[in-house]
């Protein structure tokens, strides 16, 4: 895994976060900010959404 | 070959997963399920081509339904949706356990309170009960008494949700502060950590301290009954030790590999990817 960090706005806070480069579609990160999950929704540019909640039937 | 891979959220264990993938070569087809439509006639597009399917899904209910279609579209699918539906649901998993006479922690399931009340009185205190689908430890109560019992019960019953009436009551094992997880496909462990905690709840998940451990004959032999027993594939089999023996209480279908690739020298997702790969191979051999 790189560890370039490229900047992108957090969802929540509306602040510019430093997050890994090689983030892709559908991928879980911690906001930096508030440690709340962010999905990853789209990639050049990079755009970050709230992670859903959990859900019941979620695990392994 | 062409790999898809099921999601809605692509966590550690499946970066690394599609890492390994993509350096091997691999071309990768990534399906976020949340936005796929499955239809029961014909075989979609975006599954046209595909060697064979990973289902990284996180939600059960969506893993039980998604491996059925995929089968159905004469995709191979890892893994298979019988196997899926065992493993989704504790009270399957235990009977597949039990009928295959793999050791497993005494088990009753009841549909109604008073019934639950009467197995948790004849197991003694504490006993578990246990949600019959979910994981990493949610909703799980040791009972201590008979009052927390019916309080427990009663919430249960009151939650609204018909599975919460599902009563699924299991002994108590007095294990080493620690169960174990092993990592293994298709019965052939690849390896396995132990997960410590002071708490009785001792997923990875909940924070547990994880190590390598070695794996014992005895403990193979376990994995690859219990494997066998849910129908084979790519499986977390967890057990506990009981003085000189290991029971298992449970097998995982979509099993979390980052906690133990932390701590094996084993390169785990290198491992799950030779699988995957032979199976192709395999596929292509008898087609």
């Amino acid at each position: 895994m790189s560890e370039e960090t490229i900047t992108a706005e957090d969802p929540i806070t509306g602040e510019a976060i430093e997050i890994p480069a090689d983030v892709e579609v559908g991928e879980i990160i911690d906001s930096p900010i508030t440690g709340a999950e962010l999905e990853v929704v789209a990639v050049d540019p990079v755009a970050l959404e709230e992670a859903p909640e959990l859900e019941e039937d979620w695990g392994e | 070959m062409n790999v898809g891979v099921l999601y809605s959220r692509i966590r550690r264990d499946e970066k690394l997963l599609l890492s390994e993938l993509r350096d091997r070569g691999h071309e990768v087809t990534k399906i976020d399920v949340r936005t796929e439509r499955f239809g029961v006639h014909g075989r979609p597009e975006t599954f046209e081509g595909l060697d064979i399917v990973v289902d990284r899904c996180l939600a059960t209910s969506r893993s039980r339904y998604i491996t059925r279609f995929v089968d159905a579209y004469d995709v191979p699918v890892v893994n298979d949706p019988e196997t899926a539906a065992v493993c989704a649901d504790k009270a399957r998993n235990s009977l597949a356990l039990a009928e295959a006479d793999v050791p497993t922690p005494a088990t009753e399931v009841t549909f109604t309170k008073e019934a639950a009340m009467e197995s948790i009185e004849e197991f003694g205190y504490p006993c578990v009960l246990k949600p019959v689908i979910g994981s990493w430890g949610r909703l799980m109560a040791k009972i201590d008494s008979r009052d927390a019992a019916e309080a427990i019960l009663e919430h249960k019953e009151t939650l609204g949700h018909y599975e919460h009436k599902v009563f699924y009551i299991q002994e108590f094992v007095e294990k080493p502060g620690r169960d174990i997880r092993v990592v293994a496909t298709d019965g052939e462990p690849i390896a396995a950590m132990a997960r410590s905690s002071e708490h009785w709840l001792t997923n990875a998940a909940r924070g547990a301290e994880t190590e390598s451990i070695e794996i014992t004959e005895e403990m193979a032999d376990l994995v690859e009954r219990a494997s066998e027993a849910v129908g084979g594939g790519l499986l977390g089999v967890d057990l506990m030790e009981m003085g000189d023996a290991y029971t298992v209480h449970e097998v995982n279908h979509t099993v979390e590999f980052k906690a133990l690739n932390e701590v094996t020298e084993i390169d785990v997702p290198a491992a799950v990817v030779d699988w995957l790969e032979a199976r192709v191979r395999n596929v292509e051999v008898t087609a």
